[in-house]
Parts: C-alpha cells; structure tokens; sequence
C-alpha cells in the first residue's frame, strides 16, 4: 500500500504508567511505533507521563513531552505542536481512551489532527460492549449470551434468566480490572457494585460463564486494501474462567487441529474485514473443548497484551497501516 | 516405556542427523523436503502429493492433537518417512483416537525425533531438495550402500502409486465433473461435493474417450505427487480433453499438468513450496491471499495462449494460469486448504460459475 504522503508530524500517546493490565508492552509497541514513523521520514511527538521507559529515551521521537496524560495537557501539546496525525492503537488502553476522548470532544477536528489506523468509530465499536454484540451478531459470529446492564438490580434479573455462575465484564477498563466470576446473588451484587464503579462509561456486562473453554487469540494485521494476515494464534494454558493476567499463554495454539485453527482464523478476518480495522487487532476467542462451538469473547482494535508475543512484527506494518 | 532405537538421516551432500526411530522401524529412502505448517500435520501425512518424500515438519511439537478419524486427506499415507523436533506421547484432543507413533506404525511409516529440524531445513534451503536415507544402521552404512541406496531411489511412479484402481461416482444435484484422480485429496472432493457437483472420479491413466463418455460438464484435475513430466501420457489426455472445448480446471499438479499441456515448461523449484503460509497476489485485483501449498515444481515459460493469474510474492513464481481463448483456468496453490487457510475458497465457486456460464454453449 502506498504511503500517505499528507503526513508528516504524528503524535503518539505514551502507555503511561506500568501497572497490572497494563505493562511494559505498551511500551515496547511504542517504542516500535515510534522507530518505524520516523524510518518513514516523519517527525513524531511523544507524550508519556512514565519517564521509566524506553520510549521516553533520547533519540526514539523528535519532540518528547514528560506531562500527565489527561486531556488537559494532550490539548496543550497538540496547540503547541500541530501535529497533522495521531495514532490511537499504540499505548494499549490508556492511549486509546484519550484518543477516544480527544475525538468527542472536538479537539482532533479543532486541530485538524487525523487518525490514522484503524478509526475511532472501528475502536468504539470493538470496545464498547453493544456496538461490539450487534457487530457479532451483524456478522453472525456466535458470542456468550449476555447483557449491558447500568445498575445491580437490573444485573440481578438477567443473571436469574441464564443461570449461574455468571461472569462480569465492566466497560473500558484496563485489563479487565473490576470484572470476575460470580456465582451467587451476593457475589454478583458485590463484583457489580465495584465494576459499574470503575467503569467509564458505568456499564457492566452480565454473561454466561463458559469457564473450563479454551482460551485461544488470535493477532491480526490488516492493511486498507483488505489485505489481512494473522500473526500469530495464542492459547492460554488455562482455560476460561482464569484471568490471562494470571495464565500463562503459548504462541501457537497448542491443542487445535487445523479444522479448529482455520474456523477460528477465517472467523478472526471476517471480524476485521467488517469493521474495517487498519492495522494491528486482537480477537479472543472461547472454544468448546468437546465440540466445534466457539464464541468471540472480546476484540481489541489496538496491539493488546498478547502483542507482546508477537513481537517485532507488530512494527513492521505500522506504516503500511497508515490510511489511503 | 519403549526402549528408544537410534536412527539418522543421511543426505546426499553427506550431511547426517542423528536421532531416535519412531513408528514403523525399517530403512528408508526418500526426497527431503520441508512444511511449514504449523497445524494439520495429519493432512500432511495423508496427502498423496508427498507420496515418496520423507516430510520434516519444521515447527518442533508435532501430535499435540493426535490422530483423528476424520481429518484423512486419503486412504492411508504415501509418504516415506516423517522427520520432527519432538513427537507428542500425550496428544489432547476431543477427536484424538491414537497417537502419532502408532499411527506411523500401523501404517508402516518410518519416523524420526530427536533431530534439530530447524537445522535440516536450513540446509535444504541452501542445498535444494535432496534425497535422504533414514536407518537404524548408525554409522555403518558403507559408502558404496549409500550410493546404491541413492542411485536406486525413483519417485517416477508416484502417481501410478496414489490413483485408484476403479472409477467411482459422487452424487451430486449441481455441476458435473470429470475428476482425474492423479493423488487427489478427500478435501478438494469435499468442497466441490459441498457445493452440489456431481463428481464422476477416474484413475489418472484413463483415456480421453472413456471420460467424455460419462459426458460431464467440465474437466477437474487435482493434485498428485512427483514430476508431471513422469507422466506424459496423461498430459496427451488433457491435450484431447482441452480440445473438446470443454471447460478444464485444474490444481496443483493438474495446474502443472494442464500448462503441459497447453505448451507451457515446468521446472524443478530449489527447495519447493509447502505450508499453509504462502502469499499470492491475484494479478487482476491486485489483492493478496495466504495460501496453502504443497509443490516441488513450477510452471516456467507460459506459451502464447496462456496468461499468468496469480503470482507468489515470495519469489515471483507463476501460481496460476488461464487460457487466453478457452475456458481453462488453474492454480498451483490450494483453495481447498486442509490442511492451511481459507482464504481462497471462493475460487471453487469461480471454477462453478465459469463452468455453468459455458455449458450452453458447449452442449448445443
């Protein structure tokens, strides 16, 4: 794909600080972001609250700013700099909610600061929980029964309809932070209390629990032309039901036979064919480990903790990624 | 615990891998090539088309699924002997019936372990494809047995080896096509039956006449093993076939078989392609697909009348052609994948729609 010749200063939102959910991959795919924007011939801004990270070092971006990375000091950065882009899917889920934010506000088209990559739109259709189910369902891929609830009560009634244990997935978090297992009233009343809190957008989901499935990823690289190739595939050793956090994940898949793999691969491009990612996405998948049945669990529009793995090949692509 | 037999692999450049024997213990000669897949070994083992080649897997865990019932891409495996990293004793899966070590036995199939496969692929990409000798006679073949076993080696056969005996039909409501069993894969039958063909399969060595008698709508050509060249005979039948105007389809070594035909060469590739890895890039769109692949040689020098449809972004080679008149079109790569990826399957329903949009035509 040829490259976007209109661009020439980009800014990368930095992955902050390390934390659980959200670590020192976030940096290493900056990182690389950043080395593979300025091959190109492209001044990059970088904007990193952590200073203990290698892409804050000298020499990875042509302007580094060491601010707090809220909204606030984001704005002060791109008056100062006028960037003509900005790259959203590089800094894991911190980058992603401020670029996110940056767009509702206003404050992208008030610059006249383009994404590049995949779109907003694409990222709040794979991480907001509704646009993501009505995705699965326009391109008929098989999810966990589920639903979006705002407060306890109404957690309550839905998990009553399908049956414990129940599983809850708060909205825009970081690594799942705030979710688990419940498998009783007072358990659900306790994680969803805690989960609607720590939620940006105060909404939690309330779903089946296919604990004991395998949990298989797949990372997806997709250019503007439709081209698509997959990384790699993962699985977890554990099965669903424990937190990747906690698991640990091989690259490949090690327990698939092919008839399995290539289901889950063929539905993994379907996915981002649809949605019409550009760049790098992480489909997660459950598998039935008695039977062909399969469901998207999650998918995420941006390199993901599992991209560490697949390592150095995320950069490659970047610049391809950049949209006609 | 099985006592653990020593075995090597010899090359002909005298390169030596020593190991532990696995499955069926007997000497062994073969052409060794390499696979990039990093699932469906058990297609891979099946498929005629490596029908005297001893197959190195160079992913280094192979059987973690194990042996199922349904996966087989034909009626047993034709391959030579089976070269992995490391053999899985404990497969984990919800089809798995047998491991891999019996399944090699039980089918008589020479295997290898313990060797750094990675190393071995290595020098068959600088050496090209060369053959191989697996024996348990560790460091006491003799020079001369070495050679002699290499000199009597031939993969000329293979195809005479893989066809079927008999003509058989699949029914079926839709298309009908004449198959050319050459080594064909069950998964390349199984995505023309899904889409309703009607399916007339013959051996490889039938002739033109005994074909169109079964009067099909079109002419299908699949894979099969060894140098297409081995087997002129067949390549006459698609000469008189393409004649008839009728359309002529073909994969893989149909492909090769089909350019043949229509005067086009083919030549040996250095160290083959095979795996489920393979990016071609339709020529007409210009948009690229992973392929599943499975050749040792390639079509060169097209003809007059033939047009290039698909290349290999790897290196350039020509990965399908079509006539520039006639209604003949085939693929080096696999659409039908098993084993490899799906990215290709709407070629089947290509290969339909232009065999229904000339058959009024063809039968008036």
């Amino acid at each position: 794909m040829p490259r976007d010749n209109s661009i020439k200063k980009v800014l990368v939102i930095g992955s902050g600080p390390i934390v659980i959910g959200q670590a020192a991959e976030f940096d290493y795919s900056g990182t690389q972001a950043c080395q593979s924007i300025k091959e190109e011939g492209i001044e990059v801004v970088l904007v990193n609250s952590n200073p203990a990270t290698i892409m804050t070092d000298l020499g990875m971006a042509h302007y580094t700013y060491i601010e707090p990375l809220t909204i606030d000091f984001l704005e002060k950065v791109i008056a100062k700099e006028r960037p003509d882009s900005i790259i959203a899917g590089m800094g894991g889920q911190t980058g992603l909610n401020l670029s996110c934010e940056l767009y509702d506000r206003g404050i992208l088209d008030k610059y006249h600061v383009k994404v590049i990559g995949t779109s907003i739109e694409s990222i709040k259709e794979g991480e907001d929980r509704d646009s993501f189910k009505r995705l699965m369902e326009r391109t008929n891929q098989p999810i966990v029964e589920s639903d979006i609830v705002t407060d306890v009560d109404s957690a309550i009634d839905f998990a009553q309809t399908i049956g414990y244990p129940v599983i809850v997935r708060p909205a825009y978090t970081l690594g799942g932070t705030g979710g688990g297992i419940a498998h009783n009233e007072a358990e659900l009343r306790e994680i969803c209390t805690q989960g609607l809190h720590l939620s940006r957008v105060g909404q939690v989901l309330i779903e089946k629990s296919i604990a004991g499935w395998k949990e298989i990823e797949f990372e997806v690289m997709r250019d503007g032309a439709g081209n698509c190739i997959t990384v790699c595939s993962m699985e977890n050793v554990d099965p669903v039901g424990v937190h990747t956090g906690d698991s640990i994940v091989v690259a490949p898949a090690q327990t698939l036979s092919d008839r399995e793999y290539q289901m889950l691969r063929s539905a993994a491009i379907n996915i981002i064919n649809s949605i019409e990612i550009k760049g790098g996405c992480n489909v997660q998948f459950a598998l039935d480990p008695n039977s062909y049945n399969y469901a998207v669990i999650e998918i995420n529009p941006r390199v993901s903790r599992s991209s560490a793995l697949a390592s150095k090949a995320q950069a490659i692509p970047l610049p391809r990624s950049a949209p006609k | 615990m099985k006592k653990t037999v020593k075995a090597e692999l010899i090359l002909e450049n005298g390169v030596r891998f020593k190991g532990n024997a696995f499955g069926y213990i007997k000497e062994t000669v073969g052409e060794v090539v390499f696979t990039t897949g990093m699932t469906g070994y058990q297609e891979t083992l099946t498929d005629p088309s490596f029908a005297g080649q001893i197959v190195t897997m160079t992913y280094p865990l192979i059987g973690n699924y194990g042996i199922n019932l349904e996966d087989m891409e034909s009626r047993k495996p034709f391959l030579k002997g089976f070269v992995v990293r490391e053999k899985c004793d404990v497969p984990n899966n919800w089809r798995c019936e047998m491991d891999i070590d019996n399944f090699l036995f039980q089918n008589k199939i020479m295997g290898l372990e313990n060797i750094d496969t990675r190393a071995l692929t290595r020098v068959l990409r600088d050496h090209g494809t060369m053959r191989g000798i697996i024996t348990t006679r560790v460091d006491d073949l003799t020079p001369s047995q070495i050679k002699q076993k290499f000199d009597t080696y031939t993969n000329a056969y293979a195809v005479k080896e893989t066809t079927i005996d008999k003509p058989y039909v699949i029914s079926g409501r839709g298309t009908h096509l004449a198959v050319l069993d050459c080594g064909i894969k069950h998964g390349i039958l199984r995505d023309l039956s899904k889409r309703g063909c009607k399916l007339s399969v013959f051996p490889a060595f039938t002739s033109a006449e005994e074909i169109l008698a079964a009067d099909p709508d079109a002419i299908f050509l699949g894979n099969g093993p060894g140098d297409p060249k081995d087997i002129p005979d067949v390549v006459e039948t698609v000469r008189k076939l393409i004649d008839t105007g009728l359309p002529v389809l073909g994969i893989c070594l149909g492909h090769q078989l089909i350019s043949l035909a229509l005067g086009c060469n083919t030549t040996r590739l250095k160290f083959g392609h095979h795996g489920g890895n393979h990016p071609v890039k339709d020529l007409k769109t210009g948009r690229v697909y992973i392929t599943s692949q499975n050749h040792e040689f390639v079509v060169s020098d097209l003809s007059e009348d033939v047009e290039a449809t698909f290349i290999n972004v790897n290196d350039g080679s020509i990965e399908g052609i079509r006539h520039k008149t006639k209604p003949v079109y085939s693929v080096q790569f696999h659409p039908e994948a098993s084993p490899g990826p799906l990215d290709t399957q709407e070629l089947f329903d290509r290969f339909i729609k232009m065999i229904e949009e000339v058959k009024p035509h063809a039968k008036r």
